[in-house]
């Protein structure tokens, strides 16, 4: 079958677009999240909206799942590919179509990094707000399939809040346009974010941000993980909304300082970064107030360039990949409590880490409850790997018990699909189904990922019609 | 339908259902019952029991929107939410509220601010709308320039579909990205695809303090200049670092001068409106007020209305297509969404006229124009919408026997 159809990929696409060397296709086994791995069955990489149209249409024609992916940079295999599919690769689509200062947008293909929108309008004193760590390399495309957030979020929203129209090929194969200005449904807020399983974005207008008049960052070094807390509460409670509040642990300031000697203060048991930025004059009084709730701090300091920010953001933006230093491996978890359960749940997770061994840095979006637990372990060692993976997921646990979610901003994916139902109810994951059948009715773009066992679109819980061909064929799971 | 099943069928929910009477129509189709459910476990079983018998629901909050939109195909049963009406979590220190969909504006704004927090959404009309309606109908007021619609700030929703099921997405943590965000297909859709039981919001402070500036300026042909000076004003606000929360037009009639007013909230407002208001010129600012001017961002008139949404770059062509066409004009200049409204009642065959005459106007301007209020089912209310097919579809799936407020929707749907 996937003979046949890379033979039709061949009659319609470019030469060199359709890769099917087994060599080649290795280097495309699996996104930012290792250990998740499938050869696909063949890869294209296609160039233009008609061309992704084409190539899903074929898919559909040999009914062929197919798994878009943009530059790989995901963490929770999202865009892990089918062996028996097709990956539609958007990397080379990577023009900035327009930029329209006078009405503060950009349209951009899925493939243009997220910096790449930023620094094409720095100069005019403008930015994307959406700011994931992997900003240098990741894509547009993934991003909307994500709903990536960033650091800044916490002021300025997520990639759905930034994303004014996503032009999309459906999963049967139409092109068509998703518009917030349009009347009728908001198609484009339940698109943003559905991890590639309801089609793929083409071409992307986004939202750009006047840049604004002053920002200063902040570093507050705390002797305890408690007293670091106490202060992000007070933040809040005196009605300031920072652009990012980040805390780290005295493990993960440990792991920064060794791989990247960003010189926190010593001794520090949980170092906040917090930004401020707006208006000057509302910078500087709330500056004012933060001095005051950080009185606590055995050191405070201040950055008031884009040197002295880097200088602070340094070690925070490094922390994920530092721990590679403390630790021979390590698993990097995303969860959300309620910001006010943060003290409780960090207890816990001492708790957790003490009980099966497993040493646990923390690092999060403190402002948003967003926890970043970097679980390590050796490798090495025999079954320290399946202790660090109960850890991490009791850690999940944690997060659903408080009220929070399973993932902030890593996504679902393949990784988190088996949490699902703790998080949602059958019902509630039957009537996201509702979604992907309206768009996606034969089950073929990105199948596997999100829900743990989809239903057929149109079956009807507890009738049963025969064997489905999906399932006969083996492509797809009823229960 | 045998009335006697279904009233047995009312019975068998412990639901509180009256007789309809001629005020309970909806854009003049009686339903003939009224159901007043308390719970989300109420409303499921009341559209259970309708699920059984066919019959078509309308949900309704406070009904200041419910002559919006075209009369639904079918109206059996009235589902007044008004007795859902419990705040059921506010966590101040999250920032985070739970609500009811029956629960009204007004209390949520009370029990809100008592913490000195805010739903940053601004509503149509000063009193009467519920949590549900403000959902259901999205419109966007002033601030939406700063803060989003009503699906920027939703976190977390609860659904009842046309079978009863009862389903949730999202939450109560504002950064979530796991499953659909049903909450997005839910704002906006008018009662189409179920009935929003209870929804979760994301909160801000209340602002430290908060400045109007109002200024006056000439509508586009007079000054001649092009682009005209409410489009120079708005570019400059959109920009400024100043950051304004909304810039809004008022335009009575569509003719004579424009009033443009910008607020401007938040830490040392009061100087930076004074350093906007300086930008803005001292021949077109009028004052600085620490109130908002009457009626800021609400609807005067919704027998005859419309909304216009446009780039921002178009303001000049808008406001030339507006200019005496009978139309009164407010909203926001930054974010390219107004309101038009037509004041005093013409007659069918004149709304129709305008209406018709203003759309090809707008349409050449490269603005969209969706009419949200009529009395006249003659009046085109929708342009071309390229992904009503999906739309069509995704209605299909959640309500397959079209109960749902049938008809009601764009396109027919």
């Amino acid at each position: 079958m996937l003979d046949t159809l890379t033979e039709a990929l061949r009659d319609v696409l470019p030469a060199d677009s359709v890769i099917s060397d087994p060599v080649r296709l290795r280097t495309y086994e699996c996104d930012g999240l290792t250990y998740h791995r499938a050869t696909p069955g063949v890869v294209v990489l296609v160039e233009t909206a008609e061309q992704v149209a084409r190539v899903v249409r074929l898919c559909n024609d040999f009914a062929v799942p197919f798994v878009a992916r943009g530059s790989g940079t995901g963490l929770s295999g999202g865009a892990l590919p089918r062996e028996d599919g097709v990956l539609i690769v958007t990397s080379r689509m990577r023009r900035i179509l327009e930029v329209d200062l006078p009405n503060r947008r950009a349209v951009v293909e899925p493939g243009v990094t997220n910096l790449a929108i930023t620094q094409a309008v720095r100069e005019q004193g403008y930015y994307y707000a959406p700011d994931p760590s992997s900003q240098q390399i990741c894509s547009i495309g993934g991003n909307v399939a994500e709903n990536s957030g960033g650091a800044h979020c916490l002021k300025y929203g997520f990639t759905v809040n930034h994303v004014e129209a996503c032009e999309i090929v459906t999963p049967d194969g139409d092109l068509v346009t998703l518009d917030r200005m349009d009347p009728g449904y908001d198609l484009l807020g339940a698109f943003v974010g559905s991890e590639g399983t309801l089609g793929i974005a083409t071409k992307v207008t986004v939202r750009l941000s006047r840049a604004p008049e002053a920002v200063t960052t902040v570093l507050a070094a705390f002797e305890s993980i408690e007293q670091g807390g106490r202060a992000v509460s007070a933040i809040i409670g005196a009605g300031i909304v920072p652009a990012a509040i980040e805390m780290m642990d005295a493990l993960s300031i440990e792991a920064a300082e060794a791989a990247v000697a960003c010189a926190y203060p010593a001794g520090a048991g949980a170092v906040l970064i917090v930004e401020l930025d707006g208006p000057a004059a509302e910078v500087e009084r709330q500056f004012a107030r933060l001095e005051e709730i950080c009185s606590g701090a055995f050191e405070l300091r201040v950055a008031a360039d884009p040197e002295e920010r880097a200088a602070i953001w340094k070690g925070r933006k490094s922390a994920f990949a530092a721990v590679g230093r403390i630790s021979p491996a390590y698993i990097v978890q995303d969860g959300v409590v309620p910001r006010t359960s943060l003290p409780r749940v960090l207890a816990e997770i001492d708790r957790l880490s003490a009980e099966y061994g497993i040493k646990v840095a923390n690092v999060f979006h403190a402002g948003d409850g967003n926890l970043h637990p970097l679980v390590l372990f050796d490798d090495a060692e025999p079954g320290a790997g399946e202790r660090a993976e109960a850890v991490s997921g009791a850690i999940l646990d944690l997060c659903i018990e408080h009220g929070g979610s399973i993932t902030g901003e890593h996504g679902v994916g393949v990784d988190k699909a088996k949490y699902m139902p703790r998080m949602f109810s059958e019902e509630d994951l039957d009537t996201m189904q509702l979604v992907r059948c309206a768009f996606d009715p034969r089950g073929l773009s990105n199948p596997g990922k999100v829900f743990p066992t989809p239903r057929l679109c149109g079956e009807v819980p507890g009738v049963r019609k025969g064997v489905h061909p999906l399932v006969e064929s083996g492509r797809a799971e009823q229960f | 339908m045998p009335a006697q099943e279904v009233a047995q069928g009312w019975a068998r929910t412990g639901v509180t259902v009256r007789d309809a009477g001629p005020d309970d129509a909806v854009c003049g189709v009686s339903p003939r019952w009224v159901a007043l459910p308390e719970t989300v476990e109420e409303v499921s079983a009341v559209l259970r029991v309708c699920a059984e018998h066919d019959l078509a629901v309308v949900p309704a909050g406070g009904g200041t929107k419910l002559h919006w939109g075209p009369a639904p195909e079918r109206c059996d049963v009235l589902l007044d939410m008004c007795c859902l009406n419990e705040i059921v979590e506010h966590a101040a220190g999250d920032l985070v509220v739970r609500v009811q969909a029956g629960v009204t504006m007004e209390a949520l704004s009370a029990a809100l601010a008592d913490k000195g927090q805010e739903l940053a959404l601004d509503l149509p009309f000063a009193e009467g709308t519920t949590v549900g309606g403000t959902l259901a109908a999205a419109v966007a007021g002033p601030r939406a320039f700063r803060y989003g619609t009503a699906r920027d700030l939703l976190i977390g929703i609860t659904v009842v579909l046309a079978d009863g099921t009862v389903a949730k997405s999202g939450g109560k943590v504002v950064k979530n990205v796991a499953g659909y965000d049903l909450g997005k297909l839910f704002t906006g859709s008018f009662g189409t695809l179920g009935v929003i039981a209870e929804a979760a919001f994301r909160l801000h402070p209340l602002p430290a303090d908060r400045r109007w500036i109002v200024a006056v300026v000439d509508p586009p042909d007079v000054s001649g200049t092009d682009p005209c000076r409410a489009e120079e004003l708005a570019a400059m606000l959109a920009a400024a670092q100043e950051e304004p929360s909304a810039a809004e037009l008022d335009w009575p009639h569509g003719q004579g001068p424009i009033w443009l007013t910008v607020l401007v909230e938040g830490t040392a407002a009061d100087e930076r409106a004074r350093a906007l208001a300086g930008r803005m010129g001292a021949d077109v600012v009028k004052d600085i007020r620490d109130e908002p001017p009457p009626q800021w961002g609400l609807i005067l008139d919704d027998d005859v209305l419309a909304e216009v949404r446009f780039d921002p770059s178009r303001l000049t062509r808008v406001l030339d297509a507006v200019h005496y066409s009978g139309f009164s004009l407010r909203g926001s200049a930054v974010s390219g969404r107004v309101w038009l409204e037509l004041w005093g009642d013409p007659g069918e065959e004149k709304v129709t006229e305008a209406v018709t005459a203003l759309r090809g106007r707008l349409d050449a301007a490269g603005a969209r124009m969706t009419v949200l209020a009529t009395p006249y089912e003659g009046v085109q209310r929708w342009g071309p919408v390229g992904s009503l097919p999906l739309m069509r579809r995704v209605k299909q799936r959640f309500d397959p026997g079209r109960r749902m407020s049938p008809g009601r929707f764009v396109g027919g749907i």
